[in-house]
């Protein structure tokens, strides 16, 4: 089940109500995502846990076959 | 937990263990079946790194499992000295970045610094 970019902010926002938040979809097909998210949460953190905690709002979205969401390339970071 | 799935468990650990360097991926190393699989791969080899491809396409218990046993929901999956580095936009950061140089520098990995600096070159 293809995906809208809005439904991936939304759940990303749930999690990270302040975070900057930028869906792009990468191959017009509503299953190839990426997601750049800015929190400030993420300072003192290395990307595996930034990544995790963004995995983890997203619910099991990206679960495997049974998954909405194929592919969606994170990129988290903390505000300058 | 199921039976099959403790066993992957323990399965996954030895691998990663005895392993310096351990990519979990779609297919293998010689032959990927999934881009982002085949990018992580791809840099490794590039690279020259000794690794060991684990494929997860070839057993359902480790597909599932690896995912549970790092707490990490997509795969390629890299390990270096037992540690979960990260997946497919991890790894390409961290080489581009140079950070994978350093982690192999300090665990001791051998690759090829010339064919990193190539990578970095290309996507500069």
């Amino acid at each position: 089940m293809p995906m809208q970019p809005e439904e991936i902010e939304d759940l990303i926002r749930e999690t990270f109500p302040d975070a900057q938040i930028t869906i792009t979809d990468l191959a017009g097909d509503g299953n190839h995502y990426a997601a750049e998210v800015i929190d400030a949460s993420f300072a003192g953190k290395n990307r595996v846990q930034q990544q995790r905690a963004v995995y983890a709002a997203l619910k099991g979205k990206m679960d495997g076959p049974a998954g909405d969401l194929h592919a969606l390339a994170l990129t988290t970071k903390a505000p300058d | 937990m199921t039976e099959p799935l403790t066993d992957a468990k323990t399965q996954i650990d030895e691998t990663v263990k005895a392993n310096t360097v351990v990519l979990f991926m779609k297919g293998t190393k010689s032959m990927p079946q999934c881009g982002f699989s085949s990018r992580v791969a791809g840099v490794l080899n590039y690279m020259g790194v000794d690794y060991q491809d684990v494929n997860v396409l070839a057993d359902d218990a480790v597909r599932q499992g690896i995912k549970d046993y790092s707490d990490w929901p997509t795969i390629p999956q890299l390990y270096v000295n037992g540690e979960f580095v990260g997946g497919c936009d991890i790894i390409t950061e961290m080489t581009l970045s140079g950070e994978l140089d350093k982690l192999f520098d300090v665990s001791d990995v051998g690759y090829e610094k010339d064919a990193a600096d190539k990578i970095r070159d290309a996507n500069g």
